[in-house]
This record gives C-alpha cells, sequence and structure tokens, in this order.
C-alpha cells in the first residue's frame, strides 16, 4: 500500500500535501483499493469555504458511493476537472494525478487532528487484520 | 464466487471484447423425471414445457397463486420426460418444496445442487474457446439451445445461453471435475475469470432482471414487462390474475432509464416524476460501455420512452430519462 511519508492523513482516508499555505487533498491509495474502479466523482465548487471534517466531494466507484470530508477548513483554490471525464485518475495515481482539489487552509493549528504517514500506516494494518 | 478479480470495469470490457469465464456454481438445479400430460410440471411454470422441443431450453416463472414470482427459472428439455430446472441459489430450498407441493405423486424430482457445478463462458470469442475444448458440436448450438458433451469421460451440459448479452455458453458439470475444466479454460490465453460484479453490470446493460430485486413475490411477470414468458394458452398457478391484469393493467411496471451523468442510480433509490414519488429503483449502475448511469424500477403510472424522469435519495439527484431495454443495442449475442 502506497502511503507517501510526506503527506498528512485523516481516518477517513483523505490525505493532504501542504505547500505553503496550500493544501492539496485526494483519498488514499488504500481507500480507492477499497471503492474498487471509481466512475463518478462530484468535487466542491471553487471558493467554496470548506470545515474541517465536514463533507466536500462524493466518489462512487461500480460497487458503492461515499463521501470525502474536509481534512482542513478554508477555501477551494482549484479542483481537479480531469476527474469528472477520468474518475480512473484516482484509482491509477491516487496522490498525484487523482488528487481533487487545492485549498487555501485557514487554521494552522486544525492539522494537529491530522495523521502523519506511520500513524495512518498502523491504521490501514489495524482495519486490514 | 468473489465481487471480482482484477476489478470490475476491466473484468466487463473483458467480456464484451474477448472471454470471460464465471463461476457460477451457487445456483441450483433440479432433475425431473416425469410424464409430461399428468406431472402437474406445466401447471408450476409459466413456459409452456410440452412444447418444448427436446435439446432446447425456455425461461419462465413459477408465481404463487397471487401471481407473485417465486423464481424465475430456465427449463431444459433433456428427453421426453425429463427435464432439469435451473433456479436461483436463495429460492432453491422453496422452489423445491413448491415443486413438490404441486407435482402430481409418481414424479421423481431430484435437488443436484449440491453434486452440480456451473461456469459460465460469455463473450465473443466463447465459441472458438470451447470448441478446442469440446469439439465441433458447440458451434451447432442454436440460441437457447443444449445438447451433451464429455470432459476427460464425463458427461456435462452445455447450453448456448447466458445473462451478459454476448454470444456464451453455460456449462454443468459434477464438482468433481468443475475444477480442473476452470483451470483448463483459464489456461487459454484469451479467457479471464469474471466476478459476481461484472456479471451485475453485465446483465443490467442489457436489462435482465435479477431475482431479488427486479423481479419478486410483490410483482407479476406482466408487471415486469416479461409477459413474453407466459404461455396463456394453459393452465399455470396464478394464471386467473395474470389474464385479469391483461384486461385491467398492472398496479406497477418495470421502466428503464439512462441518465446523462456518471453518477449510478441505485437500489432503493426513489423516482420522481417532477415532485411527485412515483416508483423506487430495483437496479441502477455505472454502465461500464455506455458511460453514463443506468438502471430499473418499478413506476406507477405510464411513462413514454424519452419521459424525463428525476432519481433521488437524500441530497442526490439523477435526471434520467426513460429509454427501451436493452440499454445496449449491439452486442454479440
Amino acid at each position: 500500500m502506497n502511503i507517501p511519508k510526506n503527506n498528512y492523513y485523516t481516518k477517513d482516508h483523505e490525505w493532504v500535501r501542504i505547500d505553503g499555505k496550500t493544501a492539496y487533498v485526494g483519498i488514499t491509495d488504500y481507500a480507492a483499493h477499497a471503492l474498487g474502479d471509481i466512475t463518478f466523482v462530484e468535487l466542491p465548487k471553487i471558493n467554496e469555504a470548506l470545515k474541517q471534517s465536514s463533507h466536500c466531494a462524493t466518489v462512487e466507484s461500480v460497487k458503492a458511493a461515499s463521501d470525502v470530508y474536509a481534512p482542513l477548513s478554508g477555501k477551494v483554490l482549484a479542483v481537479n476537472v480531469q476527474l469528472v471525464t477520468n474518475p480512473e485518475l484516482i484509482n491509477q495515481s491516487p496522490y498525484e494525478q487523482g488528487y481533487f482539489f487545492s485549498m487555501e487552509f485557514s487554521n494552522e493549528k486544525e492539522k494537529s487532528a491530522l495523521m502523519d504517514a506511520s500513524s495512518y500506516q498502523k491504521l490501514v494494518e489495524e482495519i486490514s487484520k | 464466487m468473489p465481487i471480482q478479480y482484477q476489478g470490475i470495469l476491466a473484468e466487463h470490457a473483458h467480456t464484451r471484447q474477448a472471454v470471460s469465464v464465471f463461476d457460477i456454481c451457487h445456483m441450483g438445479e433440479f432433475m425431473l423425471q416425469a410424464d409430461p400430460a399428468i406431472c402437474g410440471f406445466d401447471r408450476v411454470v409459466t413456459q409452456n414445457i410440452i412444447s418444448m422441443p427436446l435439446g432446447s431450453c425456455r425461461y419462465g416463472f413459477i408465481l404463487n397463486t397471487q401471481a407473485g414470482i417465486l423464481d424465475d427459472l430456465i427449463v431444459y428439455r433433456i428427453s421426453q420426460a425429463s427435464w432439469m430446472i435451473v433456479v436461483n441459489a436463495a429460492t432453491t430450498s422453496d422452489d423445491l418444496a413448491h415443486f413438490n407441493k404441486n407435482l402430481s405423486i409418481g414424479c421423481s424430482l431430484e435437488d443436484v445442487s449440491s453434486k452440480m457445478a456451473k461456469l459460465d463462458v460469455q463473450g465473443p470469442q466463447s465459441l472458438d474457446v470451447l470448441e478446442k475444448i469440446f469439439g465441433d458440436g458447440i458451434g451447432r448450438l442454436n440460441y437457447y439451445t443444449f445438447s451433451e458433451f464429455a470432459f476427460q469421460g464425463q458427461h456435462c451440459i452445455i447450453s448456448r445461453t447466458g445473462y451478459t448479452g454476448e454470444l456464451g455458453y453455460e456449462i454443468y458439470i459434477t464438482h468433481d471435475y468443475v475444477g480442473k475444466l476452470w483451470e483448463l479454460l483459464l489456461s487459454d490465453p484469451r479467457v479471464k475469470p469474471a466476478g459476481l460484479g461484472a456479471r451485475d453490470t453485465l446483465r443490467l446493460e442489457m436489462g435482465y432482471p435479477l431475482y431479488g430485486q427486479d423481479l419478486d413475490i410483490s410483482h407479476t411477470p406482466l408487471a415486469a414487462g416479461m409477459g413474453k414468458f407466459v404461455d396463456f394458452s394453459k393452465d399455470f398457478i396464478g394464471c386467473d390474475i395474470l389474464i385479469k391484469e391483461q384486461k385491467d393493467g398492472t398496479k406497477e411496471h418495470l421502466i428503464y432509464f439512462q441518465a446523462d451523468s456518471r453518477r449510478a442510480p441505485r437500489h432503493g433509490f426513489s423516482i420522481f416524476d417532477q415532485a411527485r414519488q412515483v416508483g423506487v429503483v430495483t437496479s441502477g449502475s455505472f454502465s461500464p460501455t455506455l458511460g453514463v448511469g443506468i438502471g430499473m424500477g418499478y413506476v406507477t403510472g405510464s411513462y413514454n420512452i424519452g419521459a424525463p424522469l428525476l432519481v433521488k435519495e437524500a441530497s442526490v439527484e439523477i435526471p434520467v430519462k426513460v429509454v427501451k431495454r436493452p440499454f445496449l443495442k449491439s452486442t454479440s449475442l
């Protein structure tokens, strides 16, 4: 299972990559794999204000639909429009081409609620037991 | 049988373009030996089993006295006085009890489900693959006919039937040999295994109903739009109710609909005509071939092809249009 070291993670299997005040958000390799072939994604709107842990996107596979939650609070800067017609990018490249959106996060302190790669690795191992 | 092997979309595409093998060992099979004129079999099922040619298969239903569907099944006529009956896994024991209750004394009905295995080989290349194993007799099978073949000296039944909408075959063989046949099939580089997930999206693209979802005890074959699998020239359990329905119409009927987006309508979602709920989705999915959401469900009222409806669940709203089945117009079938 691919869990890049420099990202942050949530218990709901979102990942966050922080670059200055910008955060890139997507779902983890584990989540994409568990969902199976992803066929549809609903992304937030640009400039939409997100609140940490609130619903911000929806992802559907052939098997099921699943909610995606904002890992941090802040304003949506850009969304990955590629996913609208090519949602399979989420399966193929969950941390790069399959990212969902970028946001300007507003509260540095919220990062403390996120997991680092090794904690997330432990969570995944625990679930997979 | 697993939901998937390498992934539902890949397995779906491989079945449409090449050939897949499905492990369908869970299905129920009964062997019936009985005098067709007096055994009462014809009264239990909606299809006419007396007029069936030897070596043919016929799809139909067993109904309760209210014409509610107890199961859908395929009957194989093996000889003048013997049939194989293929039923759904979950309904096997109830079906057996229903047959035993309604067949006349002196019939021999055996549930062979635990001994009989079943593999479905489906896809445009299925004929080539099976001819290599079973010989050119496979090519002589017409749609909905079967014949007996041998695999390593073991007798098996192969019918040209299936649940995918592609050219395909269903193989019935004893459990002792099915593992070897599975391995031999997969040793052909053209063949890949496919799971229940792809089986569901493949059948849905053809608008084939699934018992327990699209067909159930609270709906009749006429409500399901399956009147052509009912022989009204004979008497059968539930017949009087269906004759009445033919005259008066059914309360609900099954419709097929297609979204213009990739979002999938799903089982249990509500169907709305503007602000009024008119029905419920029984099956729905993303269609891998068409690249949009498709589904079916029972509605009250009548809707023309092209009529706009709305499929809803919580905050999700999927605009759909009523279409004719099958969703997929051209296959290798």
